[in-house]
């Protein structure tokens, strides 16, 4: 069960949302609401690098009572966050964004010349793409 | 920032070790080898290590409020490449945790276990003040010894599995 997904660039703007079962709204504007997800994302990056006994680790993924969330990060800054339900495995999460990066990102985001990247992904094709493969990781 | 530490001077942080002496005097000492050098990340202080406990708080509360479902905890467990974090959190609010690596199992024992001895070693001592960071020296031994029953545990369990 797959939730939702954000993608944020590497400044915070948040470049694509998307939700496909959320049961509960968070009571703030859209706005609000990704500067309070990419906020978090950043301080659990920092306090994984503080915390860890390695110096050069990386956060990956938290879980909840109720749901998981994944982080997948490209070397340019770019990072998906997929909240999922528990009975999907941190691997399989980890694959399901990391498909969703070379498959339709890479794909219909990157390689489209109009997009520019810094600016929220305002094309069709993506949309619908990312929705087919979203939509066909759920029937499995 | 780094600490090395060699089996004579112990860890040592920049380039003096506690007894003054130059580290790169060590190196270049040829009676001093043979010399093992490790690297390390330098330990947080104290107060650090209460600044990144209030950050976990409020990113627990965060995760809870941004759940796409209703009715979440705050985090329970979070995955980075090299180490797990787990935490279990009270009725009244408060949240043990526990750094482990991917391969230690019964964490939720482990913290419950770490829960009864707070109750018994800080909660009942009479000199204890509420909400301060704990200071008791029967909660630091009986912590101990039970995180040497865990890793004796584990050891045994991997030994056996092997």
């Amino acid at each position: 069960m797959i939730y939702n997904l954000y993608i944020f660039n590497s400044a915070g703007d948040c470049l694509y949302y998307s939700e496909w079962r959320r049961k509960k709204q968070t009571d703030m504007s859209k706005d609000e609401e990704n500067k309070l997800v990419y906020g978090m994302l950043h301080s659990l990056k920092s306090f994984v690098a503080r915390i860890s006994p390695d110096t050069s680790d990386s956060f990956q993924s938290y879980q909840t009572s109720t749901y998981r969330l994944s982080m997948y990060e490209t070397p340019s800054g770019v990072k998906f966050v997929m909240n999922t339900g528990l009975e999907l495995s941190l691997q399989s999460a980890r694959e399901i964004l990391h498909s969703l990066y070379k498959e339709v990102y890479v794909e219909f985001a990157v390689k489209n010349p109009m997009l520019s990247l810094q600016s929220p992904i305002d094309s069709e094709l993506f949309r619908d793409k990312l929705e087919a493969f979203i939509n066909s990781k759920m029937r499995e | 920032k780094a600490v090395v530490s060699t089996q004579s001077t112990g860890a040592v942080t920049g380039l003096y070790t506690a007894g003054d002496r130059a580290i790169l005097d060590v190196i270049n000492d040829p009676a001093s080898y043979p010399l093992t050098l490790t690297f390390g990340r330098t330990k947080a202080s104290a107060n650090e290590k209460l600044m990144l406990a209030s950050i976990f708080h409020s990113l627990f509360a965060i995760a809870a409020k941004i759940s796409p479902i209703e009715q979440s905890s705050g985090i329970k467990e979070l995955h980075t490449e090299k180490f797990t974090l787990r935490c279990f959190q009270t009725i009244t609010g408060v949240k043990f945790f526990v750094i482990v690596d991917q391969k230690q199992t019964g964490c939720e024992h482990l913290l419950l276990r770490i829960y009864e001895l707070y109750t018994d070693y800080v909660l009942k001592n009479p000199f204890y003040p509420i909400d301060m960071p704990i200071r008791c020296e029967l909660f630091d031994q009986n912590l101990r010894k039970v995180i040497e029953q865990v890793e004796r545990a584990t050891a045994y369990n991997s030994a056996t599995l092997s």
